[in-house]
């Protein structure tokens, strides 16, 4: 497959579980499947929107994406090339192309470190500027994302939450990488601050090009910013379509409820679908298709047998037997 | 929140003057560095200067301390004595830092068997009745004060270990590190630049109540006969003499022993102030 045509990244039947401690009277190891057979695709200079509820291997899935965890099965081929296996030198390398945005401004950044040395990282790790020239780099990325160039001198602390987002995102977007994980950056924001921030990240998007993968539990977010949206429950993948598509006329019935639980500006009223109990417990899943449990369709095959993510419509993909 | 880039230090210090007894911590801390930078304005006569016309001589003018058995000035001793105490209690818990910092970050970074072999040492080590061991091998090696220093820093590191695998353990799990290690840093520059520096604040806490440690054993060893040796004087030397003498010459194991003491106490008192002023999950972002 040459460069140009296929997805930029595609994620194929991608597996993650995580050993829970074993209990004395309970054989065979517990595993959390965090991440359950995902395949999903990401072109060249779009977004798509991965949404779900808290604990739903979303964030996980984001993290494989760009390698910073190594999936258990599966493939991970970015620009056509498999990168699953991939290590040291090798694996460094391709890093400077696929960056990751955080969710917590405060973390995400080293407190005893400068600001330009903070954007600057990647620059010094592959050799691309240090110095004086590194230093007018930064000041010129950190007017890019909207802050002053003397924020280059000052530690993390002296900045508000939307700030540092900002520095959060002059560190993803320095390296000009072609894929940035976005993983809810905006959620620990205020909702003012949010807009602004969103904006920014569509603007830098135009500019140069990337395709994001926006991790994002708030359906208007993911609305606003998305060009394919693909719903994950409980580790799997419930539906895939374009975003418009979905917010018109959601397929799958967790979809369906997810969209009816908020309202939209501009969309039909829809009927409220309320889902009754929890979200099962990620190490024991039901058998059968996981959201039978809460499924106000669900027949008695539903129980017994998974259903397989496919074409229900032009372009759109759903995991349920009766759509 | 905005300030100057040295406002967190600022905050810091702040929090650390308000704190009464880490200040006269700190006062006697400054005032033993000062005393051991400069043991000659406070020593009017040479500490090894023998007058048998004056053996035992209680406090007096000329002797404020008193003078030892064999008519040397005690003020003098315990000055000089200070410096002693001062370099084997620096120089033993830098070693002990150093190793600890070694050990604690390649345990918690690398994990998995490394940790588990190397946190089995910390726990063997930790076995040892280290004044025994130590005990051991100062008399195996002779009691000089290098030896003293680097017996001391030897078997006192695990406990500088076990705080900086703790905290590096936690600080690898940070957004941080993960955003490093998307950039493409490597091992050595995540450790040296990303989590060595968030770690510092809880080691130097340890370190200063190390010192403490430091000197209570090298005053031990003295005492006992087989740390610093005459005609080196010593706080841990001087009460051995003062042991002898009890009976009829108090000021030669008050005095040594009060400087201990207060030594030991002013930099526990430091210690504790540090760390409290620096903990943040006192400051209440």
């Amino acid at each position: 497959m040459s460069r140009g045509d296929g997805p930029l990244l595609s994620l194929e039947n991608i597996y993650k579980f995580f050993p829970v401690r074993k209990s004395f009277f309970v054989a065979g190891t517990l595993r959390v499947h965090a991440v359950d057979g995902v395949s999903i695709d990401v072109p060249a200079g779009k977004t798509v929107g991965l949404v779900g509820e808290s604990g739903c291997g979303k964030t996980t899935l984001g993290r494989m994406a760009i390698r910073l965890i190594p999936p258990d099965a599966g493939r991970v081929v970015f620009e056509g090339r498999d990168i699953t296996t991939l290590a040291g030198e090798e694996l460094r390398r391709i890093r400077s192309k696929m960056q990751i945005i955080f969710q917590d401004p405060y973390s995400s950044l080293n407190p005893r470190m400068r600001v330009r040395d903070i954007v600057g990282e990647g620059w010094r790790v592959h050799g691309i500027a240090r110095g004086a020239e590194a230093r007018e780099m930064a000041w010129r990325l950190l007017r890019r994302v909207g802050l002053s160039a003397d924020a280059a001198d000052k530690y993390p602390h002296e900045f508000s939450g939307g700030q540092r987002q900002r520095i959060g995102i002059a560190r993803a977007i320095a390296l000009s990488p072609r894929l940035v994980v976005a993983d809810e950056p905006v959620s620990a924001l205020d909702v003012s601050v949010q807009a602004q921030i969103l904006n920014l990240l569509r603007d830098i998007q135009e500019e140069y090009g990337m395709a994001y993968l926006f991790v994002s539990h708030d359906l208007r977010v993911i609305r606003h910013v998305s060009d394919t949206v693909a719903v994950m429950y409980l580790g799997k993948l419930m539906e895939v379509s374009p975003a418009e598509d979905l917010f018109r006329e959601p397929i799958h019935p967790y979809s369906r409820s997810l969209l009816s639980a908020v309202p939209m500006p501009g969309g039909a009223l829809r009927e409220k679908i309320v889902l009754s109990g929890e979200i099962p417990s990620p190490i024991h899943i039901p058998p059968g298709c996981r959201f039978h449990t809460r499924c106000f369709m669900a027949q008695r095959m539903c129980g017994e047998v998974s259903p397989l993510l496919r074409e229900c419509a032009p372009g759109r993909y759903a995991a349920c037997h009766f759509v | 929140m905005a300030a100057g880039a040295t406002s967190m230090f600022r905050d810091f210090l702040r929090r650390l003057l308000k704190n009464r007894l880490a200040v006269a911590g700190a006062v006697v801390v400054s005032f033993l560095f000062v005393v051991a930078a400069y043991p000659s304005a406070f020593a009017r006569h040479d500490p090894s200067r023998i007058d048998v016309r004056k053996i035992l001589e209680p406090p007096s003018a000329d002797h404020p301390l008193g003078t030892d058995e064999l008519g040397r000035d005690v003020l003098s001793r315990m000055v000089h004595g200070a410096r002693i105490s001062m370099e084997v209690g620096f120089v033993a818990t830098g070693i002990a830092t150093a190793i600890g910092l070694v050990v604690g970050l390649i345990a918690g970074f690398y994990g998995r068997w490394v940790d588990g072999v190397l946190m089995r040492f910390v726990d063997i080590m930790l076995c040892f009745p280290s004044f025994f061991l130590i005990l051991a091998v100062i008399a195996f090696l002779g009691p000089s004060i290098i030896n003293i220093m680097a017996v001391i820093g030897l078997t006192s590191w695990m406990g500088a270990a076990r705080l900086v695998r703790a905290e590096t353990l936690s600080l690898k799990e940070r957004d941080f590190v993960s955003a490093a290690r998307a950039q493409g840093a490597g091992n050595l520059r995540i450790i040296f630049r990303h989590i060595l520096p968030n770690a510092l604040a809880p080691i130097l806490v340890w370190a200063t109540l190390g010192v403490a440690g430091a000197i209570l054993v090298e005053s031990s060893l003295s005492f006992l006969g087989i740390g610093v040796q005459p005609p080196t004087p010593s706080w841990g030397n001087i009460l051995t003499a003062g042991k002898d003498n009890i009976e009829f010459a108090w000021w030669l194991s008050v005095y040594p022993g009060l400087a201990i003491l207060v030594t030991v106490l002013g930099y526990y008192l430091l210690g504790e102030g540090i760390q409290d002023a620096a903990d943040p999950r006192l400051k209440g972002r």
